[in-house]
């Protein structure tokens, strides 16, 4: 079975708490917060002010320059404010709290369950539509679609790979997308085929979702889609982009700032797809998505189709309320995902789960002295030295930390899960990246003038 | 027996050869420095701390003795003595400085400002600032967990356990500047020193609107701008929701410290005003008007209280 060469761990994957649990429509929030900022580049322009009545999807702020992404109105009611809130880090972001009033959707959203196959539009009329929508990379990262899918000059995409993955422990939110969804998932591939105009379009899927894997199989045969499931090794981070591309295809995709498109590979997540076929095909922009609420002690894990801007302390409630005692709530999965100390933040397009850890989960062990035992270096799958960096970040050894390659890391965590002797590795080499990527822009601005 | 003795010949030739060598090399690329260089450098503290802005006394040393006009040198662990030493060695003017001390303007103490989670992270300011709030509501507010007292190389410099706050230990401090550069939620300041570590400045530096404000922290600067009104030497100004006292214009007043409704002026090393009965607020213009005979008799007051 197919994985990537170098690293990776193998946490207990916890994923049965949730994946048996039909995707369930969250009652609509009477109140939501839409942060401007909920995708990587400059946060999105507000185009609606305080007292502005809006209709379920409607654009409420504008993409600021390329690099952004539109944002809709995922309930219909009246603007109250256009205000800094808190976020689930407690830091003041800008945001656009809408009160709800029924919910009136915008007239040209086709919101009938048939299912529509044929799309007649070009390449670019599709690219417009996705930006249009407002659609970025669901799995977490938040890249803007339609940047991703304008291919540069001088680069061709061979592969098209939908990122069916979900390594990350806990969550099930694209398992039961791909389970119930699998048509509108499939076209969603077709459209993105035809809009990067490739003939390869792989489904990646970690073999811990067998059912998911035969659905998908059995649909492409019955429908006859030309796409290829790939079952892939269970084991973390398979799903972290340049990790699926070397796995699927055997390329390595070079270091920043080289992108996946250097070696024509283009990486979409299977939630985003299915988003793409609603945007496509049925005019919706991104307003909803599958939110996983999860954890061993909540009293009912479940997987939520959730308006944008709802609250996450909504989903815990719903999930039966937080249990007694060290409570950690995480925003995405254990590995990756953030912890909040703000459970009225609201629920954005890369909050794919919610996870509810408690107790000695919740609680990090006690750091002590490295000895070298180099067991992080093993499990990094960027192949780099784990806690040289983090050492070097600490030391604020800047200029060592960039030439150890600092900026190739993924921050998959891998490093700080496998460590024995629970150092933060992760949390220096994360300053040591930030503080880096600050200083790489600064020499990039001093040079620029010059040429 | 010839093998040792034309051993010994070749040895002694190649020794004499690189001798002589070495010499012309030596005289060639011989370095001329300057010899009141090493002198200056005694002169200097020997912190290596870098407050001067230079890699370390020697460089400051080469520095004092290149260059004709030292005023913008200082350094600060030695203070204007040194300065003065060294300018008289090199027949240069001492730059004038007045006194500074590192001043941790945050005053949420543990009472004042609630925990409202708990950190795990690794124990580092740099860390945990741009990861998240902190351990308060108060995203402005020290997070103490030390970073100031790793960067203090006077020991001057310790976080409370007590108060969960840094706090300098001003007749250790030197005013290097170290902690001020690796406080990431830049809360320390360089401010005049007073003597007997006399101070009044504002202990918070939440750009936060009141209420947010208060709603973090009882002790916060909400930036009504009560303190602004009654400083007769316009000290004090509020921008972005928060006041500031600026040190070189303080007289050490004190009206300011009553006036403040959350007590987020703190005053060192002096006793605060005895609370006057309040005049009933409509005489409050007429007040700043005879502003400027009143700033006169405080400051002299003030000079007095310093001698």
């Amino acid at each position: 079975m197919k994985t990537f060469p170098l690293g990776g761990v193998h946490p207990s994957d916890n994923k049965k708490w949730s994946c048996a649990k039909p995707v369930e429509v969250l009652e609509l929030p009477d109140v939501v917060n839409i942060p401007l900022g909920q995708h990587i580049g400059a946060p999105a322009t507000a185009k609606v002010a305080k007292g502005d009545k809006v209709l379920t999807g409607q654009l409420i702020a504008e993409a600021t320059g390329f690099m952004s992404a539109n944002i809709h109105s995922p309930i219909s009611g009246t603007v109250t404010a256009v205000d800094m809130q808190l976020n689930g880090q407690g830091l003041r972001q800008m945001m656009i709290t809408i009160k709800r009033e029924g919910d009136e959707w915008m007239p040209e959203i086709d919101r009938s369950a048939e299912i529509k196959r044929e799309c007649n539009l070009d390449s670019a009329a599709i690219i417009a539509k996705i930006k249009d929508a407002g659609i970025v990379g669901m799995g977490g990262a938040t890249f803007p679609t339609h940047v991703k899918l304008s291919i540069p000059n001088g680069c061709k995409a061979e592969y098209l790979i939908i990122n069916g993955v979900e390594c990350e422990p806990y969550l099930t939110s694209d398992h039961r997308t791909m389970l119930e969804r699998g048509e509108e998932l499939l076209i969603g591939v077709e459209i993105l085929k035809k809009a990067l105009n490739v003939e390869k379009a792989i489904i990646g899927i970690e073999n811990n979702k067998p059912d998911a894997i035969a659905h998908l199989r059995k649909l492409i045969a019955e429908k006859q889609f030309a796409v290829t499931v790939e079952p892939l090794k269970v084991q973390y981070p398979q799903g972290g982009e340049k990790q699926l591309i070397a796995a699927v295809t055997g390329r390595e995709v070079p270091p920043p700032p080289g992108l996946p498109i250097h070696v024509g590979a283009v990486v979409c997540n299977a939630s985003t797809s299915v988003a793409i076929y609603e945007a496509v095909q049925k005019n919706k922009p991104l307003i909803e998505r599958v939110v996983t609420i999860t954890g061993k002690s909540l009293k009912e894990p479940r997987n939520l189709l959730t308006r944008m801007g709802t609250p996450v302390a909504k989903l815990v409630e719903m999930a039966g309320g937080l249990p007694e005692g060290d409570v950690k709530v995480v925003n995405g999965g254990p590995m990756m995902g953030r912890a909040m100390v703000n459970l009225d933040s609201p629920v954005t397009k890369g909050c794919s789960g919610v996870t509810v850890l408690s107790g000695k989960e919740a609680n990090r062990v006690e750091a002590e002295t490295c000895i070298k035992c180099a067991k992080c270096v093993s499990a990094c799958p960027m192949g780099l030295e784990p806690y040289l960096i983090s050492k070097m970040s600490k030391k604020q050894m800047w200029d060592g930390v960039e030439s150890e390659r600092i900026t190739d890391c993924i921050e998959c965590g891998c490093c700080q899960y496998t460590c024995p002797a629970g150092l933060p590795l992760l949390d220096y080499i994360r300053l040591g990246k930030q503080t880096v990527m600050g200083i790489i822009r600064a020499r990039a601005a001093a040079n620029a003038p010059k040429k | 027996m010839t093998v040792l003795l034309s051993t010994i010949a070749t040895l002694s030739v190649l020794g004499i050869l690189a001798a002589v060598i070495l010499y012309f090399v030596a005289q060639k690329f011989k370095v001329e420095e300057d010899p009141r260089i090493d002198e200056v450098e005694t002169m200097l503290p020997g912190a290596n701390c870098g407050g001067c802005g230079f890699a370390g006394c020697r460089a400051m040393a080469e520095a004092m003795v290149k260059q004709d006009d030292i005023s913008a040198l200082y350094c600060p662990v030695g203070g204007a003595e040194c300065m003065k030493s060294m300018a008289t060695y090199l027949g240069k003017v001492a730059p004038e400085k007045e006194p500074t001390v590192a001043t941790v303007r945050c005053g949420g103490v543990c009472s004042k400002r609630p925990r409202t989670n708990e950190y795990a992270g690794a124990k580092s300011c740099a860390v945990a600032s741009p990861l998240y709030v902190g351990e308060t509501a108060c995203a402005y507010g020290c997070l103490g967990y030390g970073d100031c007292v790793e960067a203090c190389q006077f020991d001057a410099i310790k976080v409370n356990p007590e108060t969960g706050i840094a706090e300098v230990d001003a007749d250790k401090c030197t005013a290097c500047g170290a902690c001020v550069k690796a406080c990431p939620k830049k809360i320390i300041e360089l401010r005049k020193k007073w003597p007997k570590n006399r101070a009044v400045y504002v202990s918070c530096v939440s750009k936060d609107k009141g209420a947010v404000t208060m709603k973090a922290c009882k002790a916060g600067c909400i930036g009504c701008g009560k303190c602004a009104k009654v400083c007769a030497f316009e000290a004090i100004t509020v921008e972005g929701g928060v006041a500031y006292i600026d040190s070189q214009k303080c007289k050490l007043c004190r009206k300011c410290v009553n006036e403040c409704p959350t007590g987020a002026i703190a005053l060192v090393g002096l006793a605060p005003l005895p609370k006057e009965p309040k005049v009933a607020p409509a005489a409050k213009p007429a007040a700043e008007k005879t502003a400027e005979p009143k700033a006169e008799a405080v400051k002299n007051e003030s000079v007095n209280e310093q001698k």
